[in-house]
């Protein structure tokens, strides 16, 4: 059987947001969005732990997790990638920004990279379409984002860990 | 409220933010208070302008002022020149393209001159987390009315007489919504806030709730005390942090003001406002599913009937608007139903707000009339098409919209032309294309789009989406063949006509309104295996023309997959099978050597 | 009644009001074809996502088509459900969903049963005019069943009723989109998960995406073995459903030939677990007085209700879900696993064979009952107590093998000394027929006076929850009873919160009891089909002169020879067990810092 790895300060925490949310599953949606922002991710052991606490099957906890784009079961880069593919920014050629940066990452949307620092996904529209195309990276937010353009990108972050 | 000769105002909608707009504010902040100021001028972030393609915009009151593409270092010479010595910043200044001449007052510019503002009547002016300036402007007088003074029959009648209709895409009458949940019999109901605007390059919604929360507020508390609901929730997207804070903020404030609790205006009315957050799924912006993502299940529609009007949230009766819609109410009341009516065609009344992007030189939110052509909005307030390319198409209504051409261009936009041409208002993403799309791979784009966002519960959608897009990936991969066309069609009419729910039956629009628009190109890439626009990958092949190229090796210098081999002063050869066709040769080409077929 | 009129196919029907436009189809002879539709009604289970989107219909002045299982008939309504619109609609659909579904039909399992193979027969699919990526699930098997999630078709009838009726909570949909399947949390293999293997989605699947699993080859290996002994043992509810596998109509006991053909396939003796239902009710009757007494006298720590132990779905669902509860079931073990006791012992000894060589066979209507058979403690030194459990459907498709032409066999009898039961027996199978037969004889043991009247109709019926005081001569018996694990849950919740009324509870973990186990011929959702089956029990039960289990002469002798008294010591070893807490081994425990 796999162990739970959950430090106590985090059980604690989830308990308290199950318990704001007065153990109602028909919160799950709200609790899960707390326990993603309290943990990173949401993995197994946090789950069950909730279902635990709704007194609801992990199975409809794991259903809805699954459905959802924005929860995600994969710890997430230091710095995460996102890449708008909304239509303004598909159309002004954010798909080869999203190519380019699979390339350099050698990594493809939804993973992570190997030393833990970028993670890459794409969204659908943060509505800031008079920049297209955009990428977030963390809370920095970059405009008008060409493929030549990845490189820098990357190198501003891979100087922060120099 | 303390009064100020001069205010500044800071777009600090998600656009502008992005661009660094809250630096902007600080350092104005601060260079007031460098100047001892702070008693005569005030700093204030406002939601979102609409002009974001000039964005970071500054607005002067009172001499309206608008400065565009501001930097945080500009900042120090706006307080300096524009307020100490009175005279502009030209260089921040708007240019007219077409005079080349400066435009000092926004509303001078082609952009605003034909819009008109309802529901974003409030955004970016007034600072969206202050209450008072609300106030100000007339807010929540209309609840107030209508609480004290109207009986809920009365408030139903004006919104019913106003013509409005459903502004997040099914356009139903929202007084008779109102009414059919008025007439259910419970002793509990809801009313609901539909903020998961999904639509990938639509964001007027999170514009309205970034700009004016207020209005949402009282609207919402008005359909309750139509309704007899006394609950009110927001279901809005979690990737919309400004919104929800902002809103969280208006709700507290209102709140303390007594405009949202027990008793509101001294009446026995009582209403409050919970904040429900979507998590990234497109299908929860339609009635049923967004009902069961509230309830903490999987975002899957279930057949109507039921209608949430008679069977909602947690089985309650549930009212469900759309931000825009909401928008438009307190206005309606205070100005009276015949006012609203008098806006827009027969039978589509009042504006409509469009998120104006893709190849358009200005891009932003805009409103305008309805009955206002897609020439109008497009060559008018969008500015023409960017780089002087030739326009293509537009596509309404976001994924589930349809492609429309040249010769849609004079169509009045309501509610009911879109529908007859193929597409539909949806909730307003206006996409401009132009000679360089392929319409093919459009469609692909979208159909990738609702892929991803189907729930999987029935079959047409879960699988026939899937199909279709795998179709169009063999159209624009050259391996197609002519009757895969009419099998398309077959298809996307058939989950037209079978899907389960508002997306799943709107998914194939893009499809089949690009084949009927565009069908030659269609034939193209079957027929002749060629993509006329060169945009599909496969389809299309770089050359370099020997007698133009100099061999100055930029072009081998930028391919990201070396493709490009040869010697300084001697003519370059792409590689074929190693080319991905990505375009970053011809944009460094400066001898415009390289050609694609 | 408030009724409605509207046209169908050019034809006038009046339904009451709330009629689907199915169901008022129905009642004029139009079939319309449904696929992912289920109703059981007296079941509480009804399975109408509206999502498979093969019964659609055209509705004058409407836009699209609609889903003919969930639009209710409406007055004037013109519907439309043979128009070529329509037809090109539900090809269309059943060629996607086929698509999406590996065409092995020849070797699938669920050949000649699969509803969609039916459908696609029906709409006369020719061809896959849309073909691409299909999904790709590992093979999951387990104990009980297997799952093969390529075959899905996304109908959502095992959701349904894993999580509404059973609220086990094992099966959910999972992912979106094409990606959307039926599967458990983290899409773990079914024996991680928190199924009991109740076995009542493979009852409803379709299609053969959730089966049982396959012992056939094992039985026929053994039966082909020259040194060992074959034996077999049947199950009440067995008799009253194979016939149907071979175009006997529901309910139509073929006990006999059943007999007759087991003897045919190879099997040494054909016993009968009826037998060992009676030596069940002897123990757990004691067990049940034992438990009442120690309650009288004041014993703090006896625990009442008992619960029955012979469903083995109903065993693991308790010792998953409310593990707290253990002790409150009874400890006696199921009749299959007395019958394997006695079998290898009393029996072996018998025939002077080492148990070794003795291989015992089980037909059973359940899935549940191949994982209970496969428990550790249900052996003696590695060698099962049952070898090989197989289910109803799993005996046709043997006696097809060996081409027996089943309709013609003679009838056959049990052998002995383990093939005689009374009546008590034989309605083990379905739902009130074990408390039942523990009533008729503790009744008699208690009050040590003849019972008269056998026949406890308080006790019988398809009401989720039943409950009766049944007196024994002064003292007042509350009895409860539950079929189906959803309603199981609500009396197992009250025991767990103190607030139980009763003496002694019976819970079988499928809807209507064993007659409608996982294991039995399909009943495509005919309320019916259980209904004379269950019938046809109490019809035994009645033609039987023996009807208490306490009367039947064998058990009496394996009591005098073996045993010595009910609930002796000997009887503990062999015939009774102990439960596990499983929330444990699911992984399920409270987080632990590390």
């Amino acid at each position: 059987m796999e162990k739970i790895h959950l430090p106590q300060c985090k059980i604690k925490e989830l308990k308290e947001i199950c318990e704001r949310n007065n153990n109602d599953p028909g919160e799950l949606i709200n609790i899960l969005h707390g326990a993603q922002s309290a943990v990173g991710y949401l993995p197994r052991e946090v789950q069950e732990f909730i279902a635990a606490q709704l007194n609801i099957p992990v199975s409809q906890v794991y259903g809805v997790i699954t459905f959802y784009s924005f929860f995600t079961m994969l710890p997430k880069g230091k710095y995460p990638i996102s890449v708008c593919l909304g239509t303004a920014c598909y159309v002004r050629g954010a798909e080869k920004v999203i190519q380019e940066f699979e390339r350099q990452l050698d990594i493809k949307v939804g993973q992570t990279t190997s030393d833990g620092l970028f993670s890459l996904d794409s969204l659908r529209c943060v509505g800031a379409c008079g920049l297209a195309p955009v990428v977030t990276v963390g809370k920095k937010v970059y405009g008008h984002v060409a493929p030549e353009k990845v490189r820098a990108i990357l190198s501003d972050f891979y100087m922060l860990e120099e | 409220m303390a009064t100020y000769s001069n205010y500044i105002l800071v777009c600090t909608g998600t656009g502008c933010r992005a661009s660094q707009s809250e630096q902007i504010l600080q350092n104005l902040k601060a260079t007031v208070e460098k100047h001892g100021m702070q008693g005569d001028v005030q700093v204030l972030r406002t939601g979102c302008f609409g002009f974001c393609e000039k964005g970071p915009v500054v607005r002067m009151i009172p001499d309206n002022t608008f400065y565009t593409q501001v930097t945080p270092e500009d900042t120090q010479e706006i307080v300096e020149e524009h307020l100490i010595k009175g005279r502009q910043v030209k260089r921040l200044l708007y240019l007219n393209p077409e005079t080349n001449e400066h435009i000092l007052d926004s509303k001078h510019m082609n952009f605003y001159k034909r819009q008109y503002r309802i529901a974003l009547r409030n955004c970016g002016f007034i600072n969206p987390e202050n209450i008072d300036e609300y106030i100000a402007r007339n807010g929540y007088i209309a609840l107030g009315k209508a609480v004290t003074q109207m009986t809920p029959d009365e408030v139903i009648k004006v919104i019913m007489e106003s013509g409005l209709r459903g502004r997040g895409g099914g356009g139903f009458p929202t007084g008779l919504k109102w009414q059919i949940t008025r007439k259910v019999q419970a002793d509990r109901k809801y009313v609901v806030c539909n903020a998961d605007e999904g639509d990938p390059g639509a964001f007027m919604d999170r514009s309205i709730l970034e700009g004016d929360p207020h209005s949402i507020i009282e609207a919402m508390a008005i359909n309750g005390y139509c309704t007899s609901a006394n609950h009110g929730l927001v279901y809005i997207r979690a990737e919309y942090p400004l919104a929800v804070e902002r809103l969280k903020t208006a709700i507290q404030q209102a709140k303390e003001y007594g405009l949202l609790g027990d008793n509101l205006f001294g009446t026995d009315f009582s209403f409050d406002i919970g904040i429900r957050y979507g998590a990234g799924a497109f299908v929860c912006g339609e009635e049923t599913a967004l009902m069961h993502s509230m309830e903490g299940l999987r975002g899957e529609a279930t057949v109507k009937p039921p209608f949430p009007s008679e069977s909602g949230y947690k089985g309650y009766p549930t009212n469900v608007n759309n931000v825009e819609t909401y928008a438009n109410i307190p206005i309606i009341l205070l100005k009276g139903a015949e006012w609203f009516a008098s806006i827009g065609t027969e039978k589509s009344k009042g504006t409509k707000v469009f998120a104006l992007a893709g190849k358009v030189n200005n891009v932003g939110l805009i409103e305008v009339p309805m009955g206002t052509t897609l020439r109008e909005v497009i060559f008018g307030i969008g500015g023409g098409i960017k780089d002087g390319k030739k326009f293509k198409a537009v596509q309404t209504g976001g994924p589930s919209g349809g492609c429309l051409t040249e010769k849609h261009l004079d169509l009045p936009i309501d509610y009911d032309n879109l529908l007859a041409a193929g597409s539909m208002m949806g909730s307003g993403g206006m996409i401009v294309m132009d000679e360089d799309d392929c319409m093919v791979a459009m469609a692909k784009f979208y159909l990738d789009f609702m892929v991803e966002e189907s729930c999987g519960k029935c079959s047409p959608c879960r699988i026939g989406n899937k199909r279709l897009h795998e179709m169009l990936q063999k159209i624009t991969s050259g391996k197609g063949k002519r009757e895969d066309l009419d099998s398309l069609r077959n298809l996307a009419m058939v989950i037209k006509d079978t899907a389960l729910c508002g997306l799943g039956q709107t998914s194939p629009n893009s499809v089949l309104s690009t084949i009927d628009n565009f069908y030659e190109e269609y034939l193209a890439h079957v027929q002749e295996q060629r993509c006329p626009a060169h945009q599909c990958c496969e389809l299309t092949q770089y050359f370099i023309n020997l007698e133009k190229c100099k061999g100055c090796t930029l072009c081998a210098r930028v391919c990201p997959v070396n493709a490009i081999s040869g010697d300084r002063k001697i003519p370059h050869a792409i590689d074929q099978q190693a080319c991905i066709h990505c375009g970053a040769c011809i944009e460094k080409c400066k001898f415009k050597a390289i050609l694609v077929r | 009644m408030e009724t409605v009129k509207l046209t169908i196919d050019k034809r006038e029907v009046e339904v009451p009001k709330g009629t689907t436009i199915l169901d008022a189809a129905k009642s004029i002879s139009i079939d319309i074809p449904t696929l992912c539709y289920m109703k059981l009604e007296d079941l509480n289970y009804e399975n109408n996502p509206g999502a498979c989107r093969v019964c659609m219909v055209e509705i004058e002045g409407r836009r699209n088509l609609a889903p003919s299982c969930k639009q209710e008939c409406l007055d004037g309504m013109v519907v439309h459900t043979r128009t070529p619109r329509v037809i090109n609609a539900r090809r269309t659909v059943v060629e996607l969903i086929i698509s999406n579904h590996p065409a092995e039909c020849l070797i699938c399992s669920k050949n000649g049963y699969c509803e969609l193979q039916k459908v696609a027969y029906d709409l006369g699919i020719r061809e896959i005019r849309y073909q691409g990526e299909q999904s790709r699930f590992e093979l999951d098997r387990s104990a009980s069943m297997d799952r093969n999630m390529n075959k899905c078709i996304m109908c959502r009838r095992c959701e349904t009723m894993c999580h509404k009726i059973q609220t086990v909570g094992a099966l959910t949909a999972v992912q979106r989109g094409f990606d959307a399947v039926v599967s458990t949390a983290f899409e773990k293999d079914i024996a991680g998960s928190t199924c009991s293997y109740c076995g009542q989605c493979v009852s409803l699947c379709p299609v053969n995406a959730l089966s049982g699993r396959n012992s056939q080859q094992q039985v026929l290996d053994v039966l082909a073995d020259p040194d060992k002994v074959v034996i077999i043992q049947t199950a009440p509810a067995v008799r009253t459903a194979l016939g149907e596998d071979f175009g006997f109509e529901p309910g139509i006991l073929v006990t006999g030939k059943m007999v007759t053909a087991l003897h045919q396939l190879g099997f040494d003796y054909v016993f009968d677990t009826d037998f060992a239902a009676d030596l069940t009710i002897m123990e757990e009757g004691t067990e049940l007085l034992q438990r009442v007494a120690k309650y009288q006298a004041g014993d703090p720590d006896v625990k009442l209700p008992l619960m029955t132990s012979c469903c083995p779905g109903w065993v693991s669902f308790v010792e998953q879900h409310f593990p707290g509860q253990i002790e409150n079931l009874s400890t006696a073990k199921s009749p299959q696993q007395m019958f394997g006791a006695i079998a290898k012992t009393y029996f072996a000894e018998k025939l002077g064979i080492d148990r070794n060589k003795l291989v015992v066979v089980s037909v059973m209507p359940c899935l549940a009952k191949k994982y209970e058979a496969s428990r550790p403690e249900f052996a003696v030194d590695g060698n099962p107590d049952v070898d090989i459990s197989i289910y109803t459907r799993e005996l046709a498709r043997l006696i097809r093998y060996a081409n027996i032409n089943f309709s013609e066999l003679p009838d056959g009898d049990f052998d002995h000394p383990l093939g005689k039961s009374t009546g008590a027996g034989v309605i083990f199978g379905t739902t009130g027929g074990v408390i039942e037969a523990a009533t008729r004889t503790a009744y008699e043991l208690y009050t040590k006076k003849n019972l008269e009247k056998v026949d406890f109709e308080e006790l019988r019926g398809l009401a989720g929850v039943r409950s009766a005081t049944i007196d024994f001569d002064g003292l007042p018996v509350k009895i409860g009873i539950a079929h189906g694990l959803g309603n199981a849950r609500k009396l197992i919740e009250e025991v767990k919160n103190g607030t139980s009324p009763y003496h002694a509870i019976e819970v079988m973990a499928c809807p209507g009891g064993c007659i409608g186990g996982g294991g039995q011929p399909f009943h495509c959702g005919s309320m019916d089909v259980l209904h004379r089956r269950a019938s046809a029990l109490y019809r035994e039960d009645a033609g039987k002169k023996l009807r208490k289990s306490h009367e039947n002469p064998y058990i009496q002798q394996l009591y005098k020879e073996y045993l010595g008294e009910p609930c002796s010591p000997r009887a503990h070893e062999l015939l009774h067990t102990h439960y596990f807490d499983r929330k444990e081994q699911l992984g399920l425990t409270v987080l632990t810092d590390k």
